[in-house]
């Protein structure tokens, strides 16, 4: 625990919101996707922390092939994201196709064993070591922060986070698009009957959801490690932004992921040990109190 | 026929279980690895199978069981029995905590709360030094020299294992299972025959919580520690994985498929690292190929699960 | 028997039940009619404990029942069947009344006793009461809709109720199942000395068998009275004539 005199630095504590902040963007990225995924097609995405890592581990690689570039790193974003949405089609078309009629529970353990599959899959491709990528060159450095080193990446994706959101939402609130998929969220079987192609719906979707856990694992290679039994971590970590967030709402997914991420930022910096009980105990509280979450639709629990 | 049949079953049971006696230490010790998960999958198909209650979080006992013996044993004079016989008891107070809370909920919800439960354990197990030795868990248990080899431990674990199986399977053939089964076809229904669903629900997960603790204090005596790893929600998913495996329609269903899991397990891992590729593909070809598990291969569509006759 | 005093219920905007209020004397044979959408199963439903009225009583044996689970209502004496077959589909017949049967005699928590053979008397006593004796053994999903409608009655009774709440004991059947259910409930009706009240669709059934007419109109009552004042009341001419739901009156 940090003196007393550190803590109660506004500048200390601004910049411990921002790291909560840039950390609530990376959750929001991947949790949308997964958010996207449940809202609509109704499947808890087991797999969404594979694609995140799929998205690191193909961003690491395109990224190694420009080396000295300094396109390097876009590239191998936009890319390695793209490619992750590729495979989140084929997958969903797949393996989730033959069971949308099943109980939930089958879906799940679908899911859960692509996440088998993925895993072995990169540990078979890229080997079990630790890597990690590096960040282009214009945003390398840091920035003067209330007399503190921010780095320069942060502020990246701390203003990728909330261009995102707004893309989807004007995804999802001017295309048809979205319409269909706001549809489809409040009621799967009618937009069936009123003769949307639903597989092919789904299919978008998941591929969206995809395409956002690929960008969220390519923004995340250059300042995380990237290694097997990162996709364990992060999927966690996602459901409980959703449960927090409200399950299938997007406003909710990035209130969620901005109540973690500060509830992590901090709850490290008060209680180092016991940090990482806070967002389980948080997930808990929520479920008991207000099952829908925070900016979830109100269901009969 | 029927009591013929049975006799046979008991005969047949009773070989099986003293067979890994005359085997290789090798394959003594992976036997007593499955009656333990066995066990313990029995004990969470009572919340599957015959609840109808998707828990993600039965790690949770498992691991309380396990650091309960552990910490006795270990820590405090208590006799071994005493000890043995704390950890399901500790695990099913945990269990009726959480259970209340959990009951509460329906489906998707419920089952995320259980999650939440286990891991709120798994993190307060692996950092909580003073109590639980953090991430470095618990070592050096002490167990009574008379079951420190590994046959004689087994047959204990045999015993112990076999006892719980039956008194759960009086219980599932009693008319507490006859409600449970009439509770997952229909809760609503089943409400308004007077049952109280509620209580129904949490008195089964309490039970499925305290086996869960017993076998996890097995557990904990057969590698003389506990981990955090213990409550991780990665056992919860083993033992879900275990009981579709064999079968959740079949009262031993799920035992067997603690038996091929581990077995297979033990098999692959001798000759490749990728053990959650070929787990993965066994997954996909249960859910696509034979959903209903090994069990229903052999016994086919049957109307309910075991227990369900008539007439 | 059971006094509902003033009961009101809405969802949301639509105002279901609205000071509905009715009393059922032991020992009679009673119905309550009125168009689809009329509010008689979320009567049922409130009277159960399925729902909880925003308003009003519901009084059973002279205690009072409003807002209780179904659970302890059903306990208390009041068992109701349903409007689609509500049985347990993947158990047997035997089993499925069994579980009434084990529920009443508070034996739904044993633990230990096989419960194969408890509560068979009973069990079987009522399945030959209904007539299927001869399915004990089969899954209950597979059985015809007339027979499945049988056994919902048969659950129902295995709780041995005060007053038996019937909601559209007829419905979908054809003539002759229709005739044979509705002299197997004024049978046992009048051998265990029940009282009913149910809901139907079937005029004829109503007719004849009801003592007490209640007539359920968008939320509220109507009319009340015998067979023949209901007959001749002129605005529950108008409200069936007029939205053309009534199928057969006996003249």
């Amino acid at each position: 625990m940090p003196d007393l005199g550190t803590f109660l630095d506004p500048g200390f504590l601004a910049v411990q919101c921002l790291n909560g902040l840039t950390q609530a963007m990376f959750l929001f990225l991947i949790a949308s996707g997964l958010s996207l995924i449940f809202g609509v097609l109704g499947v808890l995405n087991f797999a969404h922390g594979s694609l995140y890592m799929l998205g690191a581990y193909l961003s690491y690689t395109i990224a190694a092939h420009f080396v000295g570039s300094p396109a390097a790193f876009w590239v191998a974003l936009v890319v390695g994201s793209l490619a992750v949405a590729v495979v989140g089609g084929l997958v969903e078309a797949v393996f989730l196709r033959p069971v949308y009629r099943r109980e939930e529970l089958e879906q799940l353990l679908v899911t859960y064993a692509l996440v088998l599959i993925i895993s072995d899959a990169v540990k078979f491709v890229w080997g079990p070591d630790n890597r990690s990528g590096s960040r282009p060159a214009i945003l390398a450095g840091s920035v003067e922060i209330a007399g503190r080193a921010f780095p320069t990446y942060n502020l990246f994706v701390l203003a990728l986070g909330p261009l995102v959101a707004l893309g989807l939402w004007l995804l999802l609130s001017r295309t048809q698009f979205g319409r269909l998929v706001r549809a489809a969220a409040n009621d799967r079987e009618m937009v069936g009957v009123v003769g949307t192609d639903v597989s092919r719906l789904f299919t978008g979707v998941f591929t969206l959801g995809a395409w956002l856990g690929g960008l969220g694992g390519g923004l995340a290679a250059p300042v995380g490690a990237i290694f097997p039994g990162m996709d364990v971590e992060v999927i966690v970590e996602s459901f409980i932004v959703v449960v927090v967030g409200g399950m299938g709402s997007l406003s909710g997914t990035l209130l969620g992921a901005i109540v973690i991420g500060q509830l992590n930022a901090f709850g490290i910096l008060l209680f180092p040990r016991f940090a990482i009980v806070f967002v389980y105990v948080l997930m808990a509280v929520v479920l008991v109190a207000r099952p829908w979450g925070l900016l979830g639709k109100p269901v009969t629990r | 026929m029927a009591d013929r049949g049975r006799a046979a079953g008991w005969v047949l049971g009773a070989v099986l279980l003293a067979l890994p006696l005359a085997l290789p230490q090798f394959y003594v010790l992976l036997a007593t690895e499955m009656l333990i998960m066995g066990l313990f999958a029995v004990g969470f198909n009572l919340l599957l199978g015959y609840g109808g209650m998707v828990s993600f979080g039965q790690a949770a006992f498992y691991g309380v069981g396990a650091y309960t013996c552990g910490l006795l044993l270990k820590k405090t004079g208590l006799p071994f029995p005493a000890a043995v016989l704390a950890a399901p008891l500790v695990a099913a107070l945990f269990a009726l905590v959480f259970g209340f809370f959990c009951i509460r909920l329906t489906r998707i919800y419920f089952s995320m709360l259980t999650l939440a439960f286990s891991q709120i354990v798994w993190a307060t197990a692996h950092k909580w030094y003073a109590l639980t030795g953090g991430d470095n868990g618990l070592i050096g248990v002490p167990i009574p020299v008379a079951l420190s080899g590994p046959r004689a431990f087994y047959l204990f674990t045999a015993v112990v294992a076999a006892g719980a199986t039956w008194g759960l399977w009086r219980a599932v053939n009693a008319p507490f299972g006859r409600t449970l089964l009439a509770i997952r076809e229909n809760a609503e229904r089943a409400e308004f025959v007077g049952i109280h669903v509620r209580r129904a629900q949490l008195t089964a997960f309490v039970l499925s919580g305290g086996v869960a603790g017993l076998a996890g204090a097995l557990f904990a005596l057969f590698t003389r520690g506990a981990f955090p790893e213990y409550a991780f929600w990665t056992k919860s998913a083993e033992v879900l994985l275990m009981t579709l495996l064999g079968g959740p329609h079949v009262f031993l269903g799920p035992a067997l498929g603690a038996g091929l899991l581990i077995l297979l397990n033990s098999v692959v891992t001798s000759f490749t690292e990728y053990w959650p590729v070929v787990l993965g593909a066994i997954l996909l070809a249960l859910i696509y190929l034979f959903p209903g598990g090994v069990t229903r291969l052999f016994v086919g569509r049957s109307a309910a699960p075991a227990g369900g006759e008539g007439g | 028997m059971l006094a509902v005093e003033g009961i009101s219920r809405a969802f949301g905007g639509f105002q279901a039940l609205s000071g509905v209020s009715l009393r059922v004397e032991p020992g009679e044979i009673s119905a309550v009619i009125g168009p689809n959408g009329a509010g008689k199963s979320t009567l049922f439903n409130v009277i159960t404990g399925h729902l909880v009225p925003d308003s009003g009583r519901v009084t059973f044996q002279g205690r009072e029942i409003t807002g209780l689970p179904p659970h302890t209502i059903c306990r208390l004496g009041v068992a109701r069947s349903f409007q689609r077959t509500n049985i347990f589909p993947r158990l047997t017949v035997f089993e499925n009344v069994q579980t009434a049967v084990l529920s009443h005699e508070r034996r739904a928590f044993g633990l230990w006793t096989p419960a194969r053979n408890l509560g068979r008397a009973r069990a079987m006593a009522v399945l030959e009461d209904v007539g299927l004796a001869h399915r004990a053994g089969e899954p209950s999903g597979s059985l015809s809709y007339g027979d499945q409608k049988q056994l919902e009655l048969g659950i129902t009774l295995a709780l041995d109720p005060a007053l038996l709440l019937l909601d559209e004991p007829t419905a979908g059947m054809s003539p002759q199942e229709t005739r044979t259910s509705v002299a197997l409930i004024e049978r046992i009706a009048r051998n265990r000395r029940l009282t009913v009240l149910f809901t139907e669709h079937d005029m004829s059934v109503v007719f004849s068998v009801a003592r007490r007419i209640r007539v359920l109109h968008q939320g509220r009552i109507l009319a009340e009275g015998t067979p023949d004042e209901i007959r001749r009341n002129d605005e529950v001419k108008r409200v069936y004539l007029g939205e053309g739901a009534i199928r057969r009156l006996r003249a």
